[in-house]
């Protein structure tokens, strides 16, 4: 056996109190595609942070290919072989590829000679691992994925034999996210070693040899893919079994309760955002609104929960709402039967700053039940807080904490327990699992179905296509401000999704849909386990 | 107005643009990589004051010029502690700069000089003295070319065809070598950079301290040579209106060339209301004339004049994240 291309011998970190990475070890072929999965704050970035010189570890070793290396800064790792493609890129939006490719790795005190070279050698990798790009574009006027691209003609063009790639599928369509996992493939084909970080059991499933699991900081276990299952992978980083798909009844949708036609809104640039949609959700049904992250969605959410201007007509049971001006605000749609669980909870949802309790009655504070004179009765508010977040299984249940001191997943809690026991008509409601841990996934999953079992209507936007797909009893996607088209969740599959969120409107053949379906029955089972 | 006129008001256009321009570039170092610089003004100030004091001390220009540059780099100093080192709030910390400034150097003035907070006349070589170039007396005759060169190109003191020079010198650096390169990505984006293995905190500093140097060079101007010593607050709002300048020319060497002679074009008017008269036919108050610098700098600042972009990462001090 060859020596691994990289070995991890017993390392930690903590930070204060927190363990981070407790006494790690892995090891990983050359040539090899290795996946570490786990929650969020698991500890994989941490990991990752040490072999890429951002932390020193407090215990443990690094070996890079059977030697010992020391990794002080990113410019050892670099030295190393080491390229890391970060979940937020760290490019520079207005330089040109090359430019950004240069940079620090640059041949000497004049730029010239540098990009010159950088042109030549761009062209072998392009033909080398078909990672085309024009090297003279400027990067804000690249499309993410060939963003991505460059990150990964970064690491090569500085020679990197191991690759690490941070949650890389995050930002991506799903046809970018073939393309790109075709690439890696390519890349294992000629050698190189890649490190996959993410948290979507089914990319793991895909592509990877082998996977190693991480939980609270520790390494659970280390797996050949072919010889594991998602259950098994969501049980390691769980601690317990999980339900990896949602268990729901077939729909029975009742009256129209939200009916939007030709909105449209322009956003603060004077940029046309949605471009003159149509939709209607029924009690009892969740409308999906499938797509990439910035054709719309979130102007939609917006001014349907009344913090943005829009134009057109929006009917809540029957009744015109204001798109600007008096009557167009959150207070007001709340009074017409509207809660909206945002997108960026940390900014529009929460107040970080707040305790739980009082987030848990913001917006809804100025109700006579909430008041005690001209008082508010903050020991009532406070028992409310407390019976809420007991029901919704907010973890720590202490309602006197700042907001910011929970989980991803107790914040989204937080914000569902406000929105959902107002006991709302219609629940707007925006990426529901962002960043959120698949235990808690399962949990506000529950919930949504819950309220929607209840006849409430509910909006659900997400880029996650599995979640939509899973949730949704219609699915409507946006591509450039405009709806491409409504499809039926048992009528559909992620290809033709796929490729409406692309902006493609026609499926080019019969028979590229059956080999779809087969796929996606693959995936279900995958999915479901069942 | 006849031409000769016209070369005298564009030849006091370039006196007094020069101090404008040398800090206008020493914003564009800073503010290129990510820190803003409001002690531009105080940066100036201290070193007009010790480049008088120590020109009349030692009777050289060029040993008060020395410690004109260097305590306006021991002030950057600070103002690089503060604002890369500890983090701290760039505005608060460029702000106690200009003010310590402001005092300071009237309290060492009067201890000093006892002349109320001004520093003695300098003369001879204790003050810069115009160049006269190469056959600027002899060309003299030759018509149109031979007042231009002699009348407004040669005839200056050596800092200002420094600062003149400074700008494609600037333009050269920040586009086509390694170290503009890097100075501008730490500017829009030190994560980039931090991930790349350069540190961003030594360019930052690097940064700094040219602005330093640069706003040494304007102080240590403004007093020996476009005066003939420090008064009380002589720098007149100068480092604010670089500023205003430095966002006027979108953060563009060349640009920035132009827009401090604007400025200097409106103070120079202000030393010539009667031309203004003759031109226009109409007496203005020279009082308007001479806010005239300070309401474009409003204007520019309330962002009429197109919009300008400032360098994404300008202001907010690099923190590593996970």
């Amino acid at each position: 056996m060859t020596a691994p291309a990289i070995e991890l011998k017993g390392i930690s970190k903590a930070f204060g109190p927190v363990q981070a990475n407790k006494d790690i070890s892995i090891s990983v072929q050359p040539g090899t595609i290795h996946g570490i999965i786990g929650e969020n704050g698991a500890g994989k970035s941490t990991l990752m942070s040490i072999l890429y010189g951002f932390y020193k570890a407090d215990k443990g070793e690094i070996f890079i290919k059977g030697q010992k290396t020391a990794i002080p800064d990113s410019q050892a790792a670099i030295a190393a072989g080491i390229g890391m493609v970060f979940q937020h890129f760290k490019l520079v939006e207005n330089f040109t590829v090359l430019e950004n490719i240069i940079l620090g790795a640059e041949d000497g005190a004049l730029l010239r000679p540098s990009l010159a070279k950088a042109r030549s050698e761009l062209k072998h990798l392009a033909q080398e691992y078909e990672l085309n790009i024009d090297p003279d574009a400027v990067i804000e006027n690249l499309s993410v994925g060939h963003q991505q691209r460059v990150e990964i003609l970064k690491a090569l063009y500085r020679r990197a034999e191991i690759l690490i790639l941070d949650e890389p599928t995050g930002v991506l369509t799903p046809a970018e996210a073939d393309q790109l996992f075709r690439i890696l493939d390519r890349l294992r084909e000629e050698g190189k070693t890649i490190i996959l970080i993410t948290h979507k059991l089914r990319e793991i499933m895909e592509i990877t040899n082998t996977v190693s699991v991480m939980r609270r900081g520790e390494m659970t276990a280390t797996v050949k893919t072919s010889e594991t299952s998602p259950e098994h992978l969501a049980e390691l980083m769980v601690g317990r079994k999980v339900l990896l798909r949602v268990d729901k009844k077939p729909a029975t949708p009742g009256d129209v309760v939200l009916e939007v036609e030709g909105l449209r809104v322009i956003d603060e640039k004077g940029v046309e955002r949605v471009k003159g949609i149509d939709l209607t959700v029924r009690k009892g049904e969740i409308l999906g609104i499938a797509g990439v992250a910035g054709n719309g969605q979130s102007e939609l959410l917006e001014v349907l929960g009344g913090f943005a201007d829009g134009t057109g007509t929006i009917r809540m049971n029957g009744v015109t709402l204001p798109l600007m001006g008096k009557g167009a605000d959150g207070q007001s749609r709340r009074h017409a039967g509207i809660a909206h669980v945002p997108e960026d909870r940390q900014r529009e949802g929460l107040i970080m700053e707040y305790t739980a309790w009082e987030n848990v009655v913001f917006g809804y504070h100025l109700d006579p039940e909430y008041q005690s004179g001209i008082l508010m009765d903050n020991a009532g508010i406070q028992a409310i807080a407390q019976e809420k977040m007991d029901r919704f299984d907010v973890r720590p249940p202490h309602p006197k904490l700042a907001a910011k001191n929970f989980s991803g997943g107790n914040q989204q809690k937080i914000v569902l327990a406000r929105e959902i026991e107002r006991n709302p008509d219609l629940l707007l409601i925006g990426q529901p699992t962002r960043g959120v841990d698949i235990g808690a996934i399962e949990f506000i999953h529950q919930q949504i179905i819950a309220l929607r079992d209840q006849g409430k209507a509910i909006l659900l936007v997400s880029v996650e296509l599995d979640e939509i797909l899973s949730l949704s009893d219609r699915i409507a996607v946006m591509f450039d401000g405009h709806i491409m088209g409504e499809r039926v969740p048992d009528q559909t599959n992620e290809k033709e999704l796929g490729l409406l969120m692309a902006g493609v409107t026609q499926e080019p053949a019969a028979d590229a849909a059956k080999v779809v379906d087969q796929q996606f029955a693959l995936q279900d089972e995958e999915r479901g386990g069942a | 107005m006849d031409f000769l006129t016209l070369l005298q008001l564009l030849d006091t256009t370039v006196r007094l643009a020069t101090p404008l321009l040398l800090a206008c570039l020493a914003g564009l170092y800073s503010e290129r990589a990510g820190i803003f610089d409001i002690g531009l003004e105080g940066k100036m100030l201290a070193a007009a004051f010790f480049s008088a004091a120590f020109a009349y001390s030692t009777g050289s220009v060029w040993l008060g010029l020395l410690a004109g540059v260097g305590v306006s780099l021991v002030l950057s100093g600070i103002h690089g502690l503060a604002s890369i080192t500890f983090r701290g709030n760039q505005l608060i910390s460029g702000l106690a700069i200009t003010m310590l400034a402001g005092g300071m150097t009237v309290l060492i003035a009067q201890d000093w000089f006892k002349q109320g907070g001004r520093t003695p006349q300098l003369v001879g070589a204790a003050r810069f003295e115009p160049i006269t170039l190469p056959f600027a007396e002899s060309l003299q005759g030759v018509p149109f070319f031979g007042p231009l060169y002699y009348e407004l190109i040669s005839g200056h003191p050596i800092l200002v065809y420094i600062a003149f020079a400074l700008v494609p010198i600037t333009w050269w650096v920040l586009f086509r070598t390694r170290f503009g390169l890097r100075l501008r990505a730490v500017g829009e984006n030190p994560a980039s950079v931090d991930t790349a293995g350069v540190s961003v905190v030594g360019l930052r500093y690097a940064a700094v301290m040219i602005c330093g140097v640069l706003c040494g060079l304007a102080g240590a101007y403004l007093a020996t040579a476009l005066q003939a010593g420090f008064v009380k607050d002589m720098t007149a709002g100068r480092g604010y209106i670089a500023l205003a300048a430095l966002i006027f020319a979108k953060w563009r060497p060349w640009y920035a060339l132009w827009a401090t002679l604007l400025f200097g074009l409106f103070q120079a008017l202000e030393l010539r209301p009667d031309l203004i008269e003759t031109v226009i036919g109409i007496k203005v108050q020279v009082q308007v004339l001479g806010a005239l610098p300070y309401v474009l700098t409003v204007v520019i600042l309330a962002g009429f004049v197109g919009k300008a972009i400032p360098p994404r990462a300008g202001g907010e001090p690099y923190v590593k994240e996970r």
